[in-house]
């Protein structure tokens, strides 16, 4: 069953009252980025006009009140997904610069030609590229864990591939493309057992499902503001504090550093030695706010809402004639990549506008699943907590409509 | 919005039969093009002679856009001189963009409502794109 509650909450959403070509805006793209409740758009604005100063350098009021907002976010953050201290908290632009961060300032320090990075043909590009590179620099080699029929990773298919020379392994817990949930725990096991460390992508997970470090068995997760109601710009690393520690800093200059003289310099502590230059402040206030906005709503609640909707839409347009949709039936996440035969993604999705539906139509930055799938792109519809069963029923007309546009 | 705007029956006339598709023996010049937002691909065989387009074919993979914009840009310039083609490629540009009138241009007029389109923008002129590089000889060749 819907919960119909949680669908009450479009209202908290300004932008979704929004019409778009005359129709009632139909947002079918939260797996690109999710739109943004007023509580967070306040809470920038809150922050803007009340507290703005630069943190962790100055004396006076506003700096005292923006730096504790700002570390406050942090232990919001870390709460958040049970990380055992906020320090293990590090402030990123996104996943992408998360991964980046793990790739530089861990496996180029630690790496020796012959060591394996294990990653899987369905990763986002920002979890393939970090470590192709890492993979030169060091040269360690990449091993790919191959996908089943379905493009769900098997544990069978993971341990053919992990073993003695594994160093790390790099996955995506949920698919930005297929809506598959992988086992990451399971994983984590098979990868520690060999000495290896798990980097965990958690852009799609994250945001949508009760996420807790230690149950997940990772040792660095990754994961953006942005795809969690946040603002843009800020994201998040969790690393374990000693594998923090013994990483190197990647962005020199302010802030990140405990003493200079004219030829050398020493770190600050994690996590500021990461976070070099002035960060995201408001994005990280914002962040913040998100959290715990999504809290207050239940993320169990919001983890079943929207698996719910990707099931319930996977069936509908499996169901549909001239349809494919791809990944698992069962459990499927709220992302949703399709194709209407003989009907390109672009006007797929230029029908859908038309018609005030949003959704992506291309690669999902995630090219080598596509050729994995045999196909150039794919329409992709996600759904979060403000996405409702009557948004299904337009996604299934909207397909109609654009056979019949494209068929005529 | 009214789509109709954009996808003249032209278009979905060269999308659903698309002209000069395929590729050709001996071609004098191909160029393959990637746009890489959408991982659409479109590849041009030229046979050039005596200075002429003497026979053009267009493979790849794309939106209606692209692949109507690609074979009615094979018709446009089909038999003309190297120069005219190249005119042609370009004049279309930058009549997407608004900045000048159409000339010689054939059915690829019916893509002018593509210039409300940004982001399709791009698509419409990949096969242009290629072709430029394919006969401008103060292009990179790849
Ligand atoms: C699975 C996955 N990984 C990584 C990313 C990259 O996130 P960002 O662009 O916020 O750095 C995305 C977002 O598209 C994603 O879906």
């Amino acid at each position: 069953m819907m919960d119909v509650a949680l669908v009450d909450l479009k209202k908290d959403f300004p932008i979704l009252a929004r019409p778009i070509h005359g129709h009632r805006l139909v947002y079918l793209d939260s797996a690109a980025t999710t739109q943004k409740p007023q509580v967070v758009i306040d809470a920038e604005v809150d922050f803007y006009s009340q507290h703005n100063a630069n943190v962790l350098r100055s004396v006076h009021t506003l700096a005292e009140e923006a730096t504790t907002l700002f570390q406050n976010a942090r232990q919001t953050v870390a709460r958040f997904v049970g990380a055992s201290r906020p320090e293990e908290i590090v402030f990123t632009r996104g996943t992408t610069e998360s991964l980046n961060l793990v790739a530089r300032g861990f496996a180029d320090k630690f790496l020796k030609p012959g060591d394996e990075i294990v990653v899987s043909p369905m990763e986002h590009h920002s979890n393939l590229i970090p470590w192709q590179q890492a993979a030169r620099r060091t040269g360690a080699n990449l091993r790919f864990i191959e996908l089943d029929p379905v493009g769900q990773i098997t544990l069978e298919a993971a341990r053919a591939v992990i073993g003695d020379k594994t160093r790390i392994v790099a996955l995506s817990h949920v698919s930005n493309v297929l809506g598959t949930v992988n086992p990451i725990p399971e994983i984590a096991e098979m990868a520690h057992a060999a000495g290896a460390i798990v980097v965990v992508d958690g852009a799609q997970s994250v945001p949508h499902q009760p996420i807790n470090v230690a149950q997940l068995g990772a040792d660095f997760l990754a994961f953006s503001g942005h795809k969690m109601c946040g603002p843009t710009g800020i994201g998040v690393l969790w690393g374990r504090y000693p594998l923090l520690e013994e990483s190197d800093p990647v962005m020199y200059g302010g802030e990140m550093i405990s003493f200079v003289d004219r030829e050398t310099a020493t770190w600050a502590d994690v996590p500021e030695k990461f976070e070099g230059g002035t960060p995201n402040i408001a994005g990280a206030v914002g962040l913040a706010a998100a959290v715990r906005y999504l809290d207050d709503v239940g993320m169990e609640r919001i983890h079943r809402h929207t698996t719910n909707l990707g099931e319930q839409a996977f069936d509908r347009l499996h169901a549909m004639s001239g349809v494919s949709v791809y990944g698992p039936q069962r459990p499927h996440s709220g992302v949703l990549a399709f194709n209407v035969d003989q009907v390109h993604p672009h006007d797929v999705a230029q029908v859908f506008d038309s018609l005030g539906v949003a959704i992506r139509a291309g690669h999902h930055c995630a090219q080598p699943l596509m050729q994995w799938l045999g196909v150039g792109s794919t329409a992709r519809a996600s759904f979060y907590l403000y996405n409702s069963d009557q948004d299904i029923d337009v996604l299934v007309h909207a397909i109609e409509e654009t056979k019949r546009y494209f068929r005529r | 919005m009214n789509l109709d705007d954009m996808y003249r029956e032209t278009i979905l006339d060269h999308n659903q039969n698309p002209r000069n598709r395929g590729h050709l023996e001996n071609p004098t010049k191909s160029v393959g093009l990637l746009n890489p937002t959408c991982g659409d691909e479109i590849a041009l065989d030229v046979q050039l002679d005596a200075g002429k387009v003497s026979d053009i074919r267009f493979s790849g993979q794309g939106c209606s856009i692209s692949m109507a914009s690609a074979s009615m840009l094979t018709e446009a310039v089909k038999g003309k001189s190297a120069e005219e083609a190249l005119a042609i490629a370009r004049n279309f540009k930058s009549f997407l963009t608004g900045t000048t009138e159409p000339e010689n241009l054939g059915d690829l007029e019916a893509l002018h409502g593509v210039s409300q389109f940004p982001s399709r923008v791009k698509c419409a002129t990949l096969a242009h794109n290629a072709l430029e590089k394919a006969l401008d000889d103060n292009q990179p060749q790849t």
